[in-house]
């Protein structure tokens, strides 16, 4: 769903592998400065120069408030009213305060339970899904293609009451998966756990099937086929969309602030939410504490994984 | 296309190759599942959930036949997927619909019997005459929640013992539970409450009163003690009235808004207790036509747009500039830039979303600082409504810059450099060429991005929830998008209406469906898939 894909192709358009390699071949040729001439300053500035002033302007637009954030996380005050953009004093007292006071390792393994589960769900039956998509022909299979991208423009909770409504009644009858629980809520996630269907089928189709084929004539079954050489094939693109998954569900918030109300269910979204929204001037170093230890993680996946999102998202652009 | 792959899709049925391993793993998760539902049936045949229990035995159907069974060899692949997707959105959407015709809501949660029994049963007054009971509260689920049942043993007959529940009073074999002290102290299968847990339930155990044979009611009084009287009020069925027996009023049903009560003739309520009931298309009617909600709603509608276009066409534009900037191969660091310029995008959205709100502050807030302006930000409808903008911008151009600095790749430099040797070289050559060509390769995933901002509740919710509100009307607020006007209507404070709630997600419904087929239409890559 998107809503916890955030605004990314939500697999709307096909990937188109193939010009991946023509990207980067192109990429390389043009990276060669093939004339080497060597430009006067004034000509260098006006056709270089203005773009790295451009370019550390971009990056203190995208970053002051990241370093807001990270100032006071390290003020020992903690309030707005004394938050600078840059620390003045560091101390890591609300990272403490936030530790001791707070169940912060509580709402991680909560937000961890609930990430990994519904990234492993997604992308094991997206995976599923795609295979059939790709590999076999049968009715319906347009048509279901079609509806999945039509179902998928949905928010899921635009159903909100009626999903309130439904695991209020679940829980009457079966307590584990009712409303309050993380099994409920993980439950409710995996309605989207066709997701990635899209973004996973353009992959599996530049995959020749005379590689099926000939694990076939070795005597693999379909199952072993789809397991032991398609998946390890495209591993760069589950890693992307696992990690798409997982950003999204860590920043789920409405959903969970309705379905997880008891404080030992919380996850990093709601528990955060609710140290800010208690005192909001007054808790924002500890708040912070609390943003910073949950975005690195997240930062540091993205960013390693970044080559593979510029292309993941681009291929799915690319086709017109 | 599809003809030429029939015949090797047949060739993957062959049976016999899955091997005793995957034989195993199917017999055993099937086990599980069959194994699951068996277990939770009773809990749902006593909880009277006839449609879970015909969802669960219709999920155990369908996955048997997929997977017990040699055919279909597509659905042992979509299956699960499918199912997860039919129940937690496809089934919402339908459920939300289905509400959308009832005024659900607070004060109309219950069927209408239930009501009239709750209403009549309050009514019982203790006689002289009226039995007394020893009581023991219990529950066959949760000592908060219920359902609950009443022990209850005659102070003039304690040989004998009854268990009642709303649905009325039976009598119980004495062998079956432990008397002490002349009541119930223990039963098979039932969780006795304690004195704390009774008055913490005090408000669901008010409501319960049993009905006896003779027309009368047992209700409790205190936590021990039970007796049984007579109601003051009698429902009359044939006449559909409530009858106050002390002194001859009768009420009867009559429209009030959106729900039925019961009113005397001058119209004065007997309770503000209503019920569950079909309104048709009242609530749709309600938000065009009632002047006060469709003019709210027309509001909300004309900024909804405007918050997802605008939102879309700056982050593109500023996203499309710094990729247009950055993108030429003689800068150097280009890596860098782009590890720097895509972490709004990597932080997660609620940390930004509250951050920014933060900064808002007037007296002490980031942009006020930065700017040296004194402006209240969150306080003013229009400054609300550009901060929500600005924030949205910062959020959504990393996004945007990966996608144009992507789609600027794909475009062959053959073209661009034969426009410039034709002397349509830079503004014109972008504008010509450049451009138009990016927009082919980006309008759906700009389509994508309008219909998530049409959407976008965490935007609003964590930003100015809203607000500001204006002193008479508390329920639309100056930042609101349909989706979180929807959210308070459905969770707010001030009268919970769900019906109308899930009328307005219809109504979403209708126009993301809307969008959803511009999408369509813009992606015409959609009309080959293969």
């Amino acid at each position: 769903m998107s809503d916890v894909q955030g605004p990314l192709p939500t697999g709307v358009q096909q990937l188109e592998p193939e010009d991946a390699p023509a990207t980067k071949t192109r990429r390389r040729r043009g990276g060669d400065p093939a004339p080497k001439v060597k430009l006067g300053p004034g000509r260098w500035f006006r056709e270089i120069g203005w773009r790295h002033v451009v370019g550390v302007l971009a990056v203190l637009w995208a970053l002051f408030p990241v370093s807001y954030l990270v100032s006071a996380s390290l003020n020992p005050l903690g309030s707005v009213v004394t938050s600078t953009m840059i620390p003045r004093t560091f101390s890591f007292s609300n990272y403490s305060e936030l530790i001791n006071t707070q169940p912060f390792f509580t709402w991680a393994r909560n937000s961890l339970v609930v990430c990994v589960s519904v990234v492993v769900i997604q992308l094991l039956f997206s995976a599923l899904a795609a295979y059939a998509f790709s590999r076999m022909r049968f009715t319906g299979r347009r048509g279901g293609l079609l509806a999945l991208l039509l179902i998928q423009m949905f928010p899921q909770f635009l159903a909100l009451v009626a999903l309130y409504l439904m695991f209020t009644r679940i829980g009457e009858a079966i307590p584990v998966i009712g409303l309050d629980s993380l099994p409920g809520y993980i439950l409710m996630l995996c309605g989207g756990s066709l997701g990635q269907v899209w973004l996973i089928k353009g992959f599996f189709d530049t995959i020749p099937m005379s590689l099926d084929e000939a694990a076939m004539i070795d005597g693999a079954s379909h199952v072993q086929v789809f397991f032991r050489i398609i998946l390890p094939l495209v591993r760069p693109i589950l890693a992307v969309c696992g990690l798409l998954v997982f950003v999204g569900v860590i920043a789920e918030f409405l959903m969970a602030s309705i379905f997880l109300r008891d404080s030992s269910k919380k996850t990093l979204a709601t528990g955060l939410y609710g140290l800010i929204d208690a005192d909001r001037s007054n808790n924002l170093g500890v708040f912070a504490a609390g943003a910073i230890m949950t975005a690195i993680p997240v930062v540091l996946l993205f960013l390693y994984l970044q080559k593979f999102i510029v292309g993941g998202i681009t291929a799915g652009g690319v086709k017109g | 296309m599809v003809d030429t792959q029939a015949p090797r899709s047949r060739r993957f049925t062959q049976p016999g190759r899955d091997g005793v391993l995957a034989l195993l793993v199917k017999i055993v998760f099937l086990g599980i599942v069959v194994g699951t539902a068996i277990a939770i049936t009773p809990a749902l045949v006593s909880d009277g959930s006839w449609f879970f229990l015909v969802c669960v035995w219709l999920i155990v159907a369908v996955l048997v036949a997929t997977y017990a069974t040699g055919r279909a060899l597509p659905g042992k692949y979509l299956v699960p997927g499918t199912l997860l997707l039919a129940l937690f959105v496809v089934l919402p959407i339908g459920i939300t619909i289905k509400t959308s015709f009832t005024n659900y809501g607070d004060g109309t949660r219950n069927s209408k019997d239930d009501t009239i029994a709750q209403i009549v049963g309050s009514s019982v007054t203790r006689s002289d005459s009226s039995p007394q009971y020893e009581l023991t509260v219990a529950t066959e689920g949760d000592p908060v929640k219920g359902p609950f049942t009443y022990f209850l043993v005659p102070q003039d007959d304690p040989e004998k013992v009854f268990t009642g529940t709303a649905d009325g009073l039976e009598a119980t074999d004495p062998g079956a539970v432990t008397l002490a002290n002349g009541r119930v102290s223990a039963a098979d299968g039932y969780t006795v409450l304690n004195i704390k847990q009774i008055s913490a339930a005090a408000d669901t155990l008010d409501e319960i009163a049993v009905p006896t044979d003779d027309g009368n009611f047992i209700v409790r009084s205190g936590t021990s003690e039970a007796f049984e009287g007579a109601p003051t009020l009698k429902y009359d069925e044939s006449a559909d009235t409530i009858t106050d027996t002390t002194n001859d009023t009768v009420y009867s049903i009559k429209q009030v808004g959106d729900r039925e009560l019961f009113v005397d003739s001058a119209g004065k309520r007997l309770s503000d207790q209503s019920w569950t009931a079909n309104v048709g298309f009242r609530n749709y009617q309600k938000i065009f036509t009632d002047s006060r909600i469709s003019s709210d709603f027309l509001r909300i509608f004309v900024w909804t747009v405007i918050f997802a276009t605008v939102s879309v066409v700056s982050t593109f534009l500023l996203g499309l500039f710094f990729a247009m900037t950055l993108n030429d191969p003689r800068v150097r660091g280009q890596k860098i830039y782009r590890a720097l310029l895509i972490l709004p995008y990597a932080i997660p959205g609620f940390i930004s979303l509250l951050l920014w709100s933060s900064f808002y502050n007037q007296d002490f807030g980031l942009i006020n600082d930065l700017t040296g302006l004194n402006v209240n930000w969150l306080g003013s409808a229009t400054m609300a409504k550009i901060a929500v903008l600005l924030t949205n911008l910062w959020m959504g151009f990393p996004y945007m810059f990966l996608v144009a600095t992507g789609a600027l790749q794909a475009i062959p430099e053959d073209l661009t450099e034969a426009a410039r040797l034709d002397g349509a070289g830079g503004f014109a050559g972008f504008r010509r060429i450049t451009f138009p060509l990016l927009l082919v390769t980006v309008a759906p995933l700009l389509v994508a991005t309008f219909a998530f901002n049409f959407n976008n509740f965490g935007a609003i919710y964590l930003l100015t929830g809203g607000g500001p509100f204006s002193p008479d009307n508390p329920t639309a607020g100056g930042t609101d998008i349909l989706i979180s006007y929807t959210y308070r209507l459905a969770f707010g404070a001030g009268g919970v209406q769900i019906g109308f709630a899930a009328a307005v997600s219809t109504v979403l419904f209708v126009i993301t469906g809307v969008v959803a087929a511009l999408q369509f239409r813009a992606t015409r890559s959609l009309e080959d898939v293969n």
